[in-house]
């Protein structure tokens, strides 16, 4: 199959990457390259084939649940860009440009 | 003082019997290793975040219970930039985490703490483990220390050189599709991926979470050994850990009793493209082991072939899941915009590298509508085979034998433009990855360049045992732990 620079560009979008002029170039030619080596897979029988799941062996799948201190907030707004004494600051979400 | 010499060869044990015996401080072990650094640092870059301060305040912090001495007291470690550790900075080698400073410890470095280990510095890595070289790191590429002008391999490339330099008896590594075995190789270290869910993954910023494993990279193997025994095992914080019995030192230190061991050698990981010297290395050490007990069994993994196209599927999604936290609101880097769509797109524009991108890029691609079905879920079941390939072969043998890596180190820059070229150095590796089996590289001679070779030995899931009672065997072989890497050499 053929990457063209119009899928990089919703690939993009949907990764919430904003990608320069170079960028797309490089990449489509790259993903292109690297698809095709990818498409080895499709000359495999897979019909039968269940899609692969780790199995690891556990008994404690429950467990009781006990209040248990985690971060409190101070720390976690430490690594913050940007808040305040409570929140998390962002530009205007709601009612702002889409 | 720098490291004398005959710490070099010394294990855990050696160490903590000087301390019994009071020929020894831990002050002074620390401080040696710390001179080490100092002295080599400056040309191999192992560490990202070095702070000799932070590394005397962890010894100054020690304190041995009045009834024994804990597996690890005093011995000094090195951790994986992409594990937290609290207090300290952790950003992946990347810059979206610049400034990051982890408010918690890993599972892994909890218990390192209470077996009494020594806190030493964060290691220089590609950047959120995606590499094989190190040169993906989002500040500064690390360099081998058998040859400076040389890739250390990678992803944990940077916990490899530190302990092949001997700055550090021992480190954490993280391993998703070769990030432990091929950097250990490279550097001729000790490196071990345990099977998955044997290591909790909690505070392990997550990669790939079906592949991430954490490992460990030593000189010596039994160093290794009593480092997996002590951060292994069932955690309530990691749904993925296993319910199964961690695996008896007792047993690893009676390796000699088990001589007998089935050894696979799977045709199609002897085929074309491995470096002469390397199937030579191998071809004499498995004719030794033969000759002492062993039997050796062609075996075939028909399916190895698409390993790395299934693993860089498989890979690439997961990560680009993953990878979708780092929006600039929470922590790390925030690039400057007017609307909160423009902050998330420039932010990760900015913050990642090109490596990282090209991933997140390929995963999101290989998940997006009209494409899942022909990628991801074409990987998946591709993914089955090689593990059903591992569990046939371990019928009939009890360990697997591969090279780890096609060819020893390679210069810097070689396959950087390359990034598919990049992607088949992992080609050994991939496959036990891919099916979540424990495997260790172990070091068995130099090239005629004379640079490590390592050898792989794969095993059946939950069998780090076993794996260690041969490995120790191949370290009385070849003591390779006896080299001094030329790079560094006084």
């Amino acid at each position: 199959m053929k990457v063209t620079r119009e899928m990089v560009a919703h690939v993009a979008q949907l990764a919430a990457l904003e990608l320069t002029e170079e960028e797309y170039v490089l990449y489509t030619e790259q993903l292109n390259r690297i698809l095709e080596y990818i498409d080895q897979l499709q000359t495999l029988d897979l019909q039968d084939v269940p899609p692969f799941r780790n199995w690891v062996p556990r008994s404690q799948a429950y467990r009781d649940d006990v209040p248990a201190p985690g971060l409190d907030r101070e720390q976690a707004l430490r690594n913050a860009p940007l808040h305040d004494e409570q929140y998390f600051k962002v530009p205007k979400v709601i009612g702002g440009e889409p | 003082m720098r490291v004398p010499a005959e710490w070099w060869t010394w294990t855990v044990d050696d160490f903590l019997d000087a301390y019994r015996r009071g020929t020894l401080h831990p002050r002074e072990v620390v401080r040696a290793f710390v001179d080490q650094t100092e002295a080599l640092d400056l040309k191999v870059r192992a560490f990202l975040h070095w702070d000799p301060e932070a590394v005397q305040d962890a010894v100054r912090r020690l304190s041995r219970p009045s009834d024994g001495w804990p597996l690890l007291y005093g011995i000094p470690v090195a951790i994986k930039d992409n594990i937290c550790t609290a207090g300290y900075p952790t950003t992946c080698a990347s810059r979206i985490l610049a400034g990051f400073i982890a408010p918690y410890d890993a599972t892994a470095i909890a218990r390192l703490k209470a077996a009494g280990y020594v806190y030493f510095g964060k290691t220089n890595m590609d950047e959120f483990a995606m590499g094989s070289s190190t040169e993906n790191s989002g500040y500064f590429p690390t360099r081998n220390p058998w040859d400076l002008t040389r890739v250390p391999g990678g992803s944990s490339g940077g916990s490899a050189a530190a302990v092949a330099a001997g700055m550090v008896p021992a480190a954490l590594g993280s391993d998703t599709g070769g990030s432990v075995r091929q950097p250990a190789a490279l550097c001729g270290v000790v490196g071990m991926k345990p099977t998955y869910g044997r290591v909790s993954r909690y505070g392990l910023v997550a990669f790939a979470s079906s592949l991430d494993v954490i490992g460990v990279m030593t000189r010596r193997v039994w160093d290794n050994a009593v480092i997996l025994h002590v951060i292994a095992g069932l955690d309530e914080m990691d749904q993925t850990t296993a319910d199964v019995p961690v695996f008896s030192l007792d047993a690893v230190r009676r390796w000699e009793s088990h001589r007998r061991w089935r050894l696979g050698l799977p045709r199609e990981a002897f085929a074309e493209g491995l470096d002469e010297d390397t199937r030579t290395a191998i071809q004499t050490l498995v004719e030794e082991l033969a000759r002492n007990g062993c039997e050796v069994v062609d075996i075939s993994l028909p399916h190895l072939p698409y390993a790395i196209a299934t693993y860089y599927v498989i890979c690439t999604s997961e990560a680009s899941s993953n990878l979708a936290r780092y929006d600039g609101v929470r922590y790390g880097h925030r690039a400057a915009a007017r609307t909160f769509r423009e902050m998330y797109a420039r932010t990760r524009a900015e913050g990642f590298g090109p490596e990282v991108k090209r991933r997140i890029m390929l995963g999101t691609f290989a998940l997006s509508a009209g494409y899942y079905d022909a990628y991801y879920l074409t990987a998946a079941r591709a993914r089955t085979l090689i593990a059903r390939d591992f569990a046939r072969a371990f019928e009939s043998v009890d360990l697997i034998l591969t090279p780890t890596s096609p060819s020893t180190a390679w210069r810097l820059g070689e396959k950087l433009d390359d990034p598919l070229k990049m992607y088949l150095s992992d080609i050994y590796t991939v496959p036990a990855s891919l099916a979540g089996l424990p495997a260790i590289s172990v070091p068995i001679g130099k090239d005629r360049q004379g640079l490590p070779i390592g050898l792989q030995v794969i095993g059946p899931p939950f069998q780090e045992e076993r794996i260690y009672q041969l490995a120790m065997w191949i370290e009385a072989l070849r003591p390779f732990y006896r080299e001094v890497p030329t790079g560094v050499a006084a």
